[in-house]
């Protein structure tokens, strides 16, 4: 028998995780393309309706629909950087945040228009809604599932980044723009790769979070504050630190909760502002 | 994008069109609701159940034609819905305040009731004090503690003696936590324990585990409805509460037909209190849902009767007044008056103003492999017994 | 260039900014219109007065030393409640209620200002998004103060001078709230055209070589993040005043976010920007919504994005630039 520390531990590390699956996306195009894209969750949204419906109405298996999920999201993403995005690389901070907080408001509205604005219900089978029994402990299936996901994305984009050569001209281009273009990088493309990187990761944590907070239009509000928690706490350009990050506020959060839930409300803002306190630039930061 | 444009400089252009005059014969509505924001479905559900009524009704109230003037407060935000009732009774001359989801904003909009003179009708916000702010108010919801005050007793009368309460912490779920207690108490009962919990809470797992810890006999639930029921169901599942061995208990969020398909099995035996649920076994609900599927393509829920009821009210009121819309004839109206409605028969407390109705205890249970919740016990003519205390 | 010229020279630099233009004294002049034109719409005006104060508040951090905030609703929501509260148990004048917010809020700006002249670029925005949604968490546990969720009641704001009741048309209201704008615009416009506000401008392009010049950049900062702070309370408390009722809302991250939409869609940096910003915003989503209650949040966003396409840098901004243009060719 595991004492209910252990418990408490697990929760909090899947807590986090969903954070991180949330947020990875944005952990690309803030992070790594450094563009302030608040529309980020709208891609999550996306992504979500995209596997209720393919569940819903056409019958699909849960995991089948998230790699539609992903795919969805990235392809739509490109059409709004071709128009939208790419003339706002270069511009400030704040037209981009105006930009994408128009396409927020943009898909909120088309959300309730096509969705209706009711609750959606992922119908997922019971044996991912069960929980394995472990030492005395419960385990929940989806919960396990959530962190092996985590854990293969950041695993995969660290790789992607640090050690190929696409990562390479990612970060060149960031880097510096007009170097990578004299080397004959293709920024244009490299950046809409990324950005639809980026948005199709949105799209598969959206999807992936779904069973968990629930869909409807105002998804694209409601947890943008937590990925800018997340991303900033994480560090900028930095998906491990991300991770890390989403995993210590989920532990703490949850810990918070319950051993003191008087302060459970605050317990996620006050570990940002210490941690941000401490390391102005997130905990693995390069900028 | 260019026709985008120009569709939207012409609602721009629309919108500055003069209101029609008000026509003999025609009763105006002004509509306050959170039709955009978070709180965006319990304004559809509120506004498709005034739209069923008064296409059941020939768009006629009383007789009279209507016209309604739709206002969205945005989710809450009492200033707004304070200037939007200003406008709505010196701009667009409606005789009728109506739809009100949210506390905070039906108290602000109260102010402009009293002072104006018009009547207003409260067709969903629940805390119990909103009545008393203006003279020209009826509501034709419920209140927190005639659900909760109700739910309780009912509890402890079927052999729960201990309970513990978990609530979200806000109005509602601070007023819901207070009735559950004094009336639980009161019957003989005993509080083990309670949690306030956060307003933003994706994941319930710490706080359900707490509640595991302590292992009651029964759990007291007030969470805001939308998506969170369904989160605490899952996190009850994880845990390991069965509902159909640990009771819990609740207001009816925590069972509404999109929060028992969201939670799936685990859901079922769980206890709610509530004023309507869409399975109500009377042939005047079978026909109410089946002409709102017609219409809207989903059940109807509380706030659905909620808006339908309200409106029927007004027909009522305008009905016996002969189709006077001043503030006092039709709340002189209003008082007293009672109807047959899908939730059962309800009236107005001729003294109070509030909701008398029938509230009824139902469990979750599978039929016909569908989760729906059954009703095993019904109390007619509850009153609010806030104000009930308020006036001994 | 600058030594060949007379020692007073920064001061005619300052008299040739401060002298009001004409386009300038026709905007105020036209603020006064809608008493004739538009008395259905006063109380809509008097609140789009408050947005645009709240908006001026937050450029003189944003748009002049560079603080990107997105709390500041935390000042506004704690001069509304120093005022409302003020109001609840007794004191109702509506004047000294203004002071005691500013006071209020100028202390809670003044006592973050440490944190925040520390920091700069996201930390900065997180700093300010985390103390904001503390405080939004604090002012609901203490429902005993704050009235919790349903809000503050029993506000009452005494007739203003004595004399002018708060009327149900918003005659009172507006005039109340557009005299307190045009005060503190004055304030706010001699203020930037000080040798003060050019230091902080200099602190927004270069916030480590100022110093150099013997501009404390912190020091600076901690005075206009006060000032800013005060005046946000000062647009909250008129709201409080203005409308007697007060809830959670009015310090919430939404009221911060919508605030810094309105601010960069008129424009950041350029003073008039918040005020034409807050116009636009409100009377385009009082339009669009009362035509579509559901969806008028998508013409707003194309309204948003329509700007961004067209007129970068807000509208004023944008604006400014054509103009450029078109006076060259």
């Amino acid at each position: 028998m595991l004492p209910p520390i252990f418990g408490v531990l697990f929760d909090g590390f899947a807590y986090g995780m969903l954070l991180f699956l949330l947020s990875v996306g944005q952990s690309v195009t803030l992070g790594m393309m450094n563009f302030i894209n608040l529309a980020h969750c709208s891609f999550a949204m996306l992504g979500g309706y995209m596997t209720v419906a393919l569940m819903t109405h056409y019958g699909w298996p849960f995991f089948a629909t998230l790699p539609c999920a992903f795919i969805v999201a990235a392809v739509v993403s490109v059409g709004f950087e071709r128009l939208f995005y790419r003339r706002l690389y270069r511009a400030s901070d704040l037209d981009q945040v105006l930009l994408t907080i128009g396409i927020v408001f943009i898909s909120v509205a088309v959300a309730a228009y096509i969705f209706g604005t009711e609750q959606k219900p992922l119908p997922l089978p019971e044996y991912l809604r069960s929980s394995l029994t472990f030492l005395g402990l419960r385990f929940a299936v989806y919960r396990l599932i959530m962190i092996a996901i985590a854990l293969a994305i950041t695993a995969l984009l660290v790789l992607t980044v640090e050690y190929t050569r696409f990562g390479a001209r990612v970060r060149a281009a960031v880097d510096n723009e007009r170097m990578a273009r004299g080397l004959g990088i293709d920024v244009d493309r490299t950046f809409a790769i990324t950005f639809a990187l980026g948005s199709g990761l949105a799209g598969l944590g959206g999807a992936l979070a779904v069973e968990i907070v629930g869909l409807d239009p105002s998804f694209a509000l409601t947890y943008l504050v937590y990925v800018l928690i997340v991303v900033s706490v994480g560090g900028l350009g930095s998906i491990s630190g991300s991770f890390v990050a989403a995993a210590l506020l989920g532990i703490s959060d949850v810990a918070g909760k319950y051993y003191v839930p008087a302060i459970g409300a605050f317990l996620i803002y006050l570990v940002m502002i210490v941690l941000l306190m401490w390391r102005p630039r997130g905990l693995f930061g390069r900028r | 994008m260019k026709r985008l444009l120009l569709a939207g400089v012409g609602l721009f252009a629309a919108s500055l069109l003069p209101a029609a005059s008000h026509a003999q014969g025609t009763v105006k509505i002004g509509l306050i609701l959170p039709y955009s924001g978070q709180f965006a479905d319990t304004a559809t559900q509120i506004d498709d159940g005034i739209k069923l009524y008064l296409k059941q009704h020939g768009n006629k109230l009383g007789g009279m034609n209507v016209e309604i003037v739709r206002k969205d407060t945005g989710g809450i935000n009492p200033p707004v819905a304070k200037r939007l009732a200003e406008e709505l009774v010196t701009r667009d001359n409606v005789d009728i305040l109506a739809g009100f989801a949210l506390t905070p904003n039906a108290l602000a909009a109260a102010e402009v009731s009293a002072q104006a003179k018009k009547f207003m009708v409260v067709m969903n916000a629940a805390t119990a004090i909103i009545t008393t702010k203006s003279p020209y108010m009826a509501r034709t919801s419920f209140t927190v503690p005639q659900v909760n005050e109700t739910l309780a007793t009912w509890a402890e009368k079927n052999g729960d003696k201990s309970a513990y309460t978990m609530v979200t912490d806000y109005g509602p779920g601070i007023d819901a936590e207070t009735a559950f207690q004094k009336a639980f108490s009161a019957a003989g009962g005993s509080v083990v324990g309670s949690v306030r919990m956060a307003v933003q809470n994706p994941d319930f797992s710490a706080y359900v585990q707490r509640a595991k810890d302590l292992n009651p006999q029964s759990i007291f639930v007030m969470i805001p409805g939308g998506s969170q029921p369904g989160a605490f169901g899952k996190a009850m599942a994880e845990r390991g509460i069965d509902p159909r061995k640990t009771e819990v208990l609740g207001q009816a969020e925590i069972a509404d037909e999109h929060a028992l398909a969201s939670m799936g099995d685990v859901a079922e035996g769980i206890i709610t209190s509530g004023n309507y649920d869409y399975n109500l076994d009377n042939p005047m609900n079978k026909e109410f849902v089946k002409d709102y599927n017609a219409d809207y393509n989903r059940n109807p829920d509380f706030f659905s009767v909620g808006g339908y009821d309200g409106t029927h009210l007004i027909d009522i009121a305008l009905t016996k007044d002969g189709g006077k819309t001043d503030g006092d004839s039709l709340i002189a109206a209003a008082k007293g008056a009672s109807w047959d409605s899908p939730r059962g028969p309800m009236s107005i407390d001729p003294e109070t103003r509030d909701v008398i109705e029938t509230v009824y205890i139902r469990k979750v249970e599978k039929v016909n492999d569908k989760l729906v919740n059954v009703t095993i016990a019904s109390f007619p003519n509850v009153k609010d017994p806030f104000k009930a205390a308020m006036q001994k | 260039m600058a030594l060949t010229r007379s020692f007073d020279a920064p001061g005619l630099y300052f008299q040739s900014r401060t002298r009001w233009r004409l386009v300038e004294i026709v905007f105020w002049l036209a603020t006064l219109l809608p008493f004739a034109l538009l008395p259905d719409y006063l109380i809509l005006a008097s609140q789009i007065a408050i947005t645009a104060l709240f908006a001026l508040s937050l450029d003189l951090i944003l748009g002049y030393a560079g603080i990107v905030s997105l709390g500041h609703a935390a000042f506004f929501g704690v001069g509304a409640y120093a005022a409302g509260l003020l109001s609840k148990y007794g004191w109702g004048e509506p004047i000294t209620g203004l002071l005691a917010a500013s006071i209020a809020a100028g202390i809670v700006g003044y006592a973050t200002s440490f944190v925040i002249c520390r920091f700069r670029h996201l930390a900065l925005i997180m700093l300010t998004l985390g103390f904001g949604l503390m405080l939004e968490e604090l002012a609901n546990s203490a429902g005993w103060l704050t009235g919790g969720f349903d809000g503050l009641q029993g506000i009452e704001t005494w007739k203003l001078f004595g004399h002018f009741e708060f009327d149900l048309y918003g005659y009172v209201a507006y005039a109340y709230s557009l005299a307190v704008l045009f005060i503190l615009f004055v304030f706010a416009r001699r203020l930037i055209h000080s040798p003060f506000g050019l230091s902080l401008r200099g602190i927004r392009e270069n916030y480590v070589r100022m110093p150099a010049i013997g501009a404390p950049s912190r020091a600076h900062i901690r005075t206009i993040y006060t000032i800013s702070a005060a005046m946000a309370g000062i647009a909250g408390a008129l709201l409080a005043q203005t409308t007697e009722t007060l809830s959670l809302d009015s310090l919430g991250f939404e009221r911060s976010a919508e605030l810094l939409v309105i601010l960069v869609l008129g424009g950041a940096g350029r003073l008039y920007g918040g005020l034409v910003g807050a116009m636009i915003y409100m009377i385009a989503r009082d339009r669009f919504s009362g035509v579509e209650p559901q969806y008028w949040y998508f013409w707003i966003g194309v309204l948003l994005v329509t700007v961004v396409m067209i007129l970068p840098n807000g509208i004023l901004g944008g604006l400014a630039k054509l103009a450029a243009r078109w006076s060259r060719s």
